[in-house]
């Protein structure tokens, strides 16, 4: 049970919609273990999207439980999401999502100041992420003096210097070429050798393929959950 | 918690936006402004008044007796004026009468003045104060002599022309030259300088050193006053207490010179520098009282634009709004962030004002001669006023900003 960073059960996500209601997740039930590199794939409407937001606890399910690190997170208040989001989940966004007028190292302290961390050791902290991500001479550039690649190792930055428990990550390399696409799943791919739990949601076969977990998703249910033997 | 932080992206949201956050400011700015300017100036007119305007014009501890009061701060009706012109004179009669059964110790002088034309050699000063008076006034108006010496009560029993000038005038009629024992000439007839009294400056900007004192009956007196009439008389007390005990002996002394029955109102007027500011009185008193009104228009209206301004600034960040959530801010983090950011908007704005009131206060400091002079607590009040004023206008857009669904947010252009 401790092992398992992701366990939903049964959920359910409706909208309403012009009166009616859509059911983007209609019960769907999946673990992710610690350490584990799974790619969520599906077409457009399979709920895909729905499924991030309720695992980024950016949203809560209709039905159904979510538990995130042993924690029930399918019943809490906005702001009780908001510290779990800032403790237990880094994001990666397909548009990188910096704040454009801060700098590189003060958009990677960002979820420290949230947290609470005091300003010296947020710096550190922020200067140790950067590093890891290879972005040590880049700190103070904003995000509109960077590549598309150094803004999104930016982001991993940032994602990763709470130390969370799930790296999830929305089209990393929806908004890259293929050169710095490769290059943004080689850091993936290093981050899950040294322990972390990554998530990647994406519908590019390439992408998923780095991962060594297959899920798709069909109508708002599990379709298929491979291994990847392709996977390093 | 980011609260540095929310000041500082606020000051740089100023800095690249100057012209915008100017015109947005311009509420707060213009209130904070009015308040510092015009208490500065009432301020600095009290100090003025009082010190100054009251005390040189009538004395210390000075009252005097006169038909009407001879000065009005506040409006004179015409009704009024008119009654007081059907008021009998002071006569030479009344001020003996007073002067002789007064008990209070004072000192009084009669006292008459007309502006006159005077002349020496080929040089003619016009528009001068001509006094008619007694030896006293000097003592009165503590007015000094630099050289020479003031006429006697002998000179004034016996209406010697002899005339003691005014700092300013000796020096238009006799530049250069030793006024004493010269002769001035007056409507035809010489009179001889045996004095010139000491510098006194400006009042108003209105030199106060062009006059010349003569005895009260002298012969240029029937050009200034009605022959057997004064304008007034003016008694000097030694304390403020005193002279108010000498005010009502005064009042008493008269209407029974009078015959006025207790139904009747007094048909003279007793006048102190304290009374002379009645009317700046209740000038300051209204000024004063309409302020805070003006003020709380400019605040309420500014206020009005600055949380326009935030709820634009809430629109146009819903993206930032949206990362920051999704990185783990809380409602009340974003509540504060926007509200310290209005806050400090609106806070820079009366710092502006601030200055602005200070500067129109030395502006009118230099033009006039008023000394407005900036009262601390006015700035404080200003400042302080400046930040409540941004807190509560940043708290509806603040509020908005904290309840945004953060996956909306983010998907926000």
């Amino acid at each position: 049970m401790s092992d398992r960073v992701i366990h939903v059960e049964e959920l359910v996500r409706e909208y309403p919609m012009g009166g009616e209601k859509v059911l983007a997740l209609r019960g769907l039930t999946l673990s992710i273990r610690r350490n584990e590199y799974v790619a969520i794939m599906g077409p457009s409407g399979s709920g895909k999207s729905t499924l991030m937001n309720l695992l980024g606890c950016l949203d809560t399910p209709s039905g159904g439980d979510y538990w995130l690190n042993g924690q029930e997170v399918s019943r809490l208040t906005d702001d009780a999401l908001a510290r779990v989001r800032n403790k237990e989940i880094g994001f990666v966004f397909q548009t990188f999502n910096l704040l454009p007028r801060a700098s590189a190292l003060h958009n990677v302290e960002l979820p420290l100041v949230y947290a609470g961390v005091g300003s010296r050791e947020r710096r550190e902290r922020a200067v140790r992420a950067l590093t890891r991500v290879g972005l040590q001479n880049r700190m103070h550039h904003r995000p509109n003096e960077l590549s598309g690649g150094q803004r999104q190792r930016v982001a991993i930055a940032r994602a990763l210097v709470n130390e969370p428990s799930l790296l999830l990550a929305d089209e990393p390399t929806g908004n890259l070429d293929s050169t710095t696409s490769e290059e943004i799943m080689r850091v993936f791919s290093e981050l899950h050798a040294q322990g972390q739990t990554i998530v990647v949601v994406t519908h590019e076969p390439s992408i998923a393929a780095h991962a060594e977990r297959v899920v798709v998703l069909r109508d708002g249910k599990l379709d298929s959950d491979t291994r990847n033997r392709a996977a390093a | 918690m980011p609260i540095f932080e929310a000041v500082r992206m606020a000051l740089r949201t100023i800095v690249t936006q100057k012209l915008k956050s100017f015109f947005s400011l311009l509420g707060v700015l213009i209130g904070v402004t009015f308040l510092i300017a015009v208490v500065s100036i009432v301020e600095g007119m009290n100090v003025y008044m009082e010190d100054q305007f009251a005390n040189r014009l009538i004395g210390l501890n000075t009252f005097t007796l006169r038909r009407n009061p001879g000065i009005n701060t506040g409006n004179v009706t015409e009704e009024e004026w008119r009654s007081w012109m059907r008021r009998p004179r002071i006569t030479y009669g009344d001020a003996e009468y007073v002067a002789e059964r007064i008990q209070t110790p004072v000192v009084t002088a009669q006292f008459c003045s007309d502006r006159m034309t005077l002349s020496y050699g080929g040089k003619q000063a016009k528009d001068i104060e001509l006094m008619g008076t007694e030896p006293t006034y000097f003592e009165i108006k503590s007015i000094g002599i630099a050289t020479g010496r003031i006429f006697t009560p002998q000179e004034v029993k016996a209406g010697v022309p002899v005339l003691v000038l005014g700092w300013e005038l000796a020096e238009k009629l006799f530049a250069g030259l030793d006024p004493l024992g010269r002769d001035v000439v007056i409507q035809g007839l010489p009179y001889r300088v045996v004095g010139v009294a000491e510098k006194r400056g400006s009042l108003f900007g209105i030199s106060l050193d062009k006059f010349a004192v003569m005895p009260f009956r002298a012969p240029a007196r029937r050009f200034i006053c009605p022959l057997g009439v004064l304008d007034e008389l003016q008694i000097k007390a030694a304390n403020p207490g005193m002279m108010q005990v000498a005010m009502a002996e005064t009042e008493a002394i008269m209407r029974t010179r009078r015959g006025l029955r207790p139904t009747q109102e007094s048909n003279f007027n007793l006048q102190s520098a304290e009374g002379a500011l009645e009317g700046w009185k209740k000038i300051s008193t209204v000024l004063l009282t309409v302020l805070p009104g003006l003020v709380a228009i400019s605040l309420v209206v500014g206020g009005i634009v600055i949380m326009n301004i935030m709820l634009m600034a809430v629109t146009e960040r819903t993206r930032e709004i949206g990362i920051r959530k999704a990185l783990g801010a809380k409602r009340r983090d974003i509540l504060a962030q926007f509200v310290v950011e209005s806050a400090t908007l609106s806070t820079v704005g009366a710092a502006f004002g601030v200055g602005a009131g200070i500067g129109l206060a030395f502006v009118v400091r230099a033009l006039t001669p008023l000394p407005a002079a900036v009262a601390p607590w006015s700035v404080f009040v200003g400042v302080g006023l400046g930040m409540i004023v941004g807190i509560i206008a940043g708290v509806y857009p603040a509020s908005r900003a904290s309840r945004l669904d953060p996956i909306q947010a983010l998907r926000a252009e």
